[in-house]
Formats: C-alpha cells, sequence, structure tokens
C-alpha cells in the first residue's frame, strides 16, 4: 500500500539531490550552508520517524539557526537563458501547456480514482492519504511529461528544480514551522486563554454587539494563529454558541457559515498564514515580504464588515 | 496569562522583521516555557510537531516539474499567447481567472490552481505581458505589484470559492464540532450560506480589478514623469 511513508522517501531523495547539487555550485557564495539545509530536509523526510522527538528537535533548530543566523545563497543551476526560452516556446507552442495542466489533473483524477483501486484484493494506495499521494504522482507525471515530450535532459528536474528550491529559500520551512508552533501553542493551552480573554474583555450586551465581536473576534484570532481552523472552535464555544444561540436565539448555522468566513478574512491578512501569504512572495521573487497582504487587505475588511451585516440580518429568526 | 507571551514574540517579532524562523523558535521556547515545561521537553514537543506536519511541505514537490517547464520556456510561451490579444488587460484577465478558480474551486477542484502550479509559471507572466503590452516596459515596483495582485486572486478566489462545496475540510470542521457541542446541522445548509459571501467577494475584488488597469496606467505615467 502506498501511504504517507513512500511519498516522504520520494520528498527526501529530491531533497537529497538539491544538497548534492548545491556542494559543487561555485557560484554560490553560501553553498555548503545550501547543503547542509536541504540535507537536513532531506534527513527529515528520509527518516524522521527513527531520529526521535528530541533528534527532530535538534534537527528543527540547527535549520534554522542555518537559516537564521548564517543565511542561505542564492544556487546557479545550469539552466537555458532567456534568448533560448523564447525560441523554445516558439518552437514547441502549445505542447508546452500539456504537462502544465497535467499536474493539476493527475491530481484530481488520483484522488478521485486510486482510492478505489486495489491489487489482489488489497488497496493500492491509503485512502486517508489519496490527496498527498496523488499531488506527489502529480508532480512525477508532469516531470516525466516535460522531460519526454518537451526533449529536455533527465538531469534537468535536479538542476532547475533547485534554481526555484534557492529562490523559495528559508521560507520553504515557513508553514511547516508555523503548523508546529501551532501543535506548541496547543499543548500550552494558549487557545483557551484567548478565548477567556475575549470574552471577558468585550461588552456583549446587544445582539449587534454580540455578532461584532464574533465576527471580528474570528478574524483576530485567525490573524494570530494563522488559521481560522483554530480560531473557530474558540471563538464559537467562547462567544457563537453561549451568546448569538444561547441568549439571542440565532441560528447555528447561519452564524458558523459566516463566522468561518469571517476568519478567512484574517487568514488574508496574516503573515502567520505564510502558504498563502509569504510563500507566493518568495516564489514570485517580490523584494517585500508582505506585498501579497497589502494587496489583499482592502477586499478582506470589505468582507469582515459584508459577513458582519449579513449576520447581523439574518442570524436571528424574528 | 503568562502563555499568550510566545504571541507577543510572535506579534513583535514579525512586526519588526526580524528573521520569521528564529522568531518561531523564540515564540515556541517561550510558550513551552511559560506552560512549565523544561527547556528539552519543549525542544522534544517541537521536534514531534515538526515531524507530524511534514506533509505540509510535500508542496514542493512540483518544483521540478515547474523547473524543466520554465527551462523549456513556459512563462515565455504563455507571455506570447496574451500579448497576441489585443483586448487583454491586466484587469481582466485575472477577474477571468478569479472566475474559473472560484466556480472550480466551489465544486470541489481546489487542486486546480495554486502559487507554484498555475500563479507562478502562467498567470504572473501572463498578467505582466498584460500589462507591458499597453504601457510598455514596466518598472521592478510596478512589476511586483502586479505579480502580488495575481497570488492575492488566488487566495480570494480560492477562500470565497471552497466553502461552497460540502465536502471541504472548514465545513466538515463546522459540522464535527456544532454536532460535539449538541447542535446537528446539514452540511449543504452551510455551503448555502456561504454562497452571498461568494457573491461579494466576486463583485468587490472585481470592482478592484476593474479599477487595476487605469491605477497601473497612472503609476506608469507618473514613474516616466518623475
Amino acid at each position: 500500500m502506498i501511504g504517507l511513508h513512500e511519498v516522504y522517501l520520494v520528498a527526501g531523495a529530491m531533497f537529497a539531490l538539491f544538497a548534492i547539487g548545491s556542494v559543487g555550485d561555485r557560484a554560490n557564495p553560501r553553498r555548503f550552508t545550501n547543503t547542509a539545509f536541504w540535507g537536513l530536509f532531506a534527513l527529515s523526510f528520509l527518516a524522521g520517524d527513527a531520529l526521535g522527538d528530541l533528534g527532530n528537535g535538534a534537527l528543527v533548530i540547527a535549520m534554522v539557526l542555518l537559516a537564521g543566523i548564517r543565511g542561505l545563497g542564492l544556487g546557479q543551476p545550469k539552466t537555458t537563458s532567456a534568448e533560448q526560452r523564447t525560441a523554445s516556446a516558439q518552437r514547441l507552442g502549445l505542447k508546452l501547456f500539456v504537462p502544465a495542466l497535467a499536474i493539476p489533473l493527475t491530481t484530481l483524477l488520483g484522488t478521485l480514482l486510486l482510492k478505489r483501486m486495489t491489487i489482489h484484493g488489497a488497496p493500492l494506495i491509503d485512502p486517508k492519504q489519496a490527496t498527498l499521494v496523488s499531488l506527489t504522482l502529480g508532480a512525477v507525471v508532469g516531470m516525466t511529461l516535460a522531460i519526454t515530450l518537451l526533449r529536455q535532459p533527465w538531469s534537468s528536474p535536479a538542476h532547475d528544480g533547485r534554481r526555484l528550491m534557492d529562490t523559495v529559500g528559508w521560507a520553504a520551512l515557513l508553514p511547516q514551522m508555523l503548523a508546529s508552533l501551532g501543535a506548541v501553542f496547543a499543548l500550552a493551552g494558549v487557545g483557551p486563554v484567548i478565548g477567556d480573554l475575549a470574552t471577558q474583555s468585550l461588552a456583549v450586551d446587544s445582539r449587534i454587539a454580540a455578532v461584532c465581536a464574533y465576527t471580528a473576534g474570528m478574524a483576530l484570532f485567525t490573524m494570530v494563529m494563522g488559521n481560522a481552523f483554530a480560531a473557530f472552535p474558540v471563538m464559537t464555544a467562547g462567544i457563537g454558541l453561549p451568546l448569538i444561540v444561547g441568549r439571542y436565539g440565532g441560528d447555528v448555522v447561519v452564524m458558523s457559515a459566516l463566522g468561518m468566513l469571517s476568519g478567512f478574512c484574517g487568514t488574508l491578512m496574516t503573515p502567520m498564514a505564510a502558504n498563502f501569504n509569504l510563500v507566493p512572495a518568495a516564489l514570485l521573487e517580490l523584494r517585500d515580504r508582505h506585498a501579497v497582504i497589502k494587496v489583499q487587505v482592502p477586499t478582506a475588511l470589505l468582507l469582515l464588515a459584508f459577513n458582519t451585516v449579513v449576520m447581523i440580518a439574518f442570524v436571528f429568526p424574528d | 496569562m503568562l502563555v499568550l507571551g510566545g504571541i507577543a514574540v510572535v506579534v513583535v517579532g514579525f512586526a519588526l522583521r526580524l528573521h520569521p524562523l528564529l522568531v518561531i523558535v523564540v515564540s515556541a521556547l517561550v510558550t513551552g516555557l511559560a506552560a512549565g515545561f523544561d527547556p528539552l521537553a519543549v525542544i522534544a514537543a517541537l521536534g514531534k510537531a515538526f515531524n507530524d506536519s511534514r506533509y505540509i511541505s510535500l508542496v514542493w514537490l512540483v518544483l521540478p516539474a515547474i523547473g524543466v517547464l520554465e527551462r523549456a520556456g513556459l512563462q515565455q510561451r504563455a507571455r506570447q499567447l496574451v500579448t497576441g490579444l489585443r483586448t487583454a488587460t491586466t484587469g481582466r484577465l485575472l477577474a477571468a481567472y478569479f472566475v474559473l478558480r472560484q466556480l472550480t474551486a466551489a465544486l470541489g477542484l481546489t487542486s486546480l490552481g495554486g502559487h507554484a502550479q498555475m500563479v507562478r509559471p502562467l498567470i504572473a507572466p501572463m498578467a505582466e505581458a498584460a500589462a507591458e503590452s499597453r504601457l510598455g516596459p514596466l518598472s521592478q515596483r510596478i512589476r511586483d505589484h502586479v505579480r502580488a495582485q495575481t497570488a492575492a486572486v488566488d487566495n480570494i478566489a480560492l477562500f470565497f470559492g471552497e466553502d461552497i462545496f460540502i465536502a471541504i475540510g472548514s465545513i466538515l470542521l463546522m459540522v464535527g464540532f456544532l454536532h460535539n457541542n449538541g447542535h446537528t446541522v446539514e452540511p449543504l445548509r452551510l455551503a448555502l450560506w456561504a454562497i452571498p459571501s461568494a457573491v461579494a467577494a466576486l463583485l468587490i475584488h472585481g470592482f478592484r480589478l476593474w479599477r487595476l488597469d487605469r491605477q497601473l496606467a497612472r503609476a506608469v505615467a507618473e514613474e516616466r514623469a518623475a
């Protein structure tokens, strides 16, 4: 059965190739730092379960110190020039889009179909991990098609993959690190403390005030935690259910649906939601790390106001 | 209350633009110590959480494929496609991508998009080319702004589309949480109540994208005058 373990081996192999490629890259002044950083990431994927909790903790801190104190460099792997790419684009034409579209389509079909497939009665893949297995499959199919259909060298995924990976740099670790921080917060009981603080400090002596406290609280708490899923249980148990539903007789469904969407407005405004807001800034090589957030804030605030007004208008039955 | 010290570290650290990875580790240490764990136990807890959330970093598996496609000229091809279209402007193109992304997300097809797979190799070069074919070569500042707009469209359309699909994570989380608190709710009703905000997102952000073309033209003119 193909599951998370196999997918992690593929990821480990990829990061190991990036680490090996960095060693010989003399154009990168920090080539050994990059080697160590991607090498440790490879180790985490290949042998994370064997390292033990403290071992993994040491690995995390080593990676953070390498990136945060020493700093990663930008590798310059062998690739094509801008002129060569323009010529290649003209020559290959629409064929170029085939592997690009094959990636999401394979992921999509895999998610729908692989779950049902069996070999000698045993499931082909772990049904709980269908999405991640399909994502990996999509990446491998896209890569293979790009090499064969577009006649690119077999060594190019290692080179051009590393080129992109170095562009993203330490930001690549950020989403996973923030999720880990969230887990430490949960262990220390941070959520309930914030929930109590919010319920005690907010004056909620009318229906409208209760709704405003709930939607604004969802957005703010999401901004702190980086994730609306972490905010929803705390705010709904703290303000939503006892006040909007309990005291003022509001509708549970209207409240929950609009409450979650208010949380999404918070996601658009926080660097803590790194995978949506900081990673694209790195991928698109923006000089301002917060440029994506700045573009999103006006829409997020207007939508938060909209959600609040709709909830006030429709959550109470009379 | 002391456990909130970690949150203060994050807020101050991000505001001062210190290195985010260092900020996160310090925040985890402060939080754990405030909750009464000894330092080694905090490091072990962080290590366990890191190991358990490796799946989050699997998105990078797509980079080799995207890298090979870029090598073969995918970004240039995406630009050529747009340069040939007289009616394509940055605002219209991004509005079209917004509608496409929101509709597919509403059908549960959230993997048809994303910053590594769609935005960097395809949509951002198209949006830049559309701006360039009308306004001439762009400064780095304006180029960055167009790219940031592209990333924002992918996010907003996804967030305010996916909640219409009844089997998406957020709906399942709400149903489960409410069930545990004594309220049995229909996923379909939750999904229906996501529609007004989805329409509002389309109208609000659509309006901003409609104005984007003129804003870009003005910004370019101002830069050239200066």
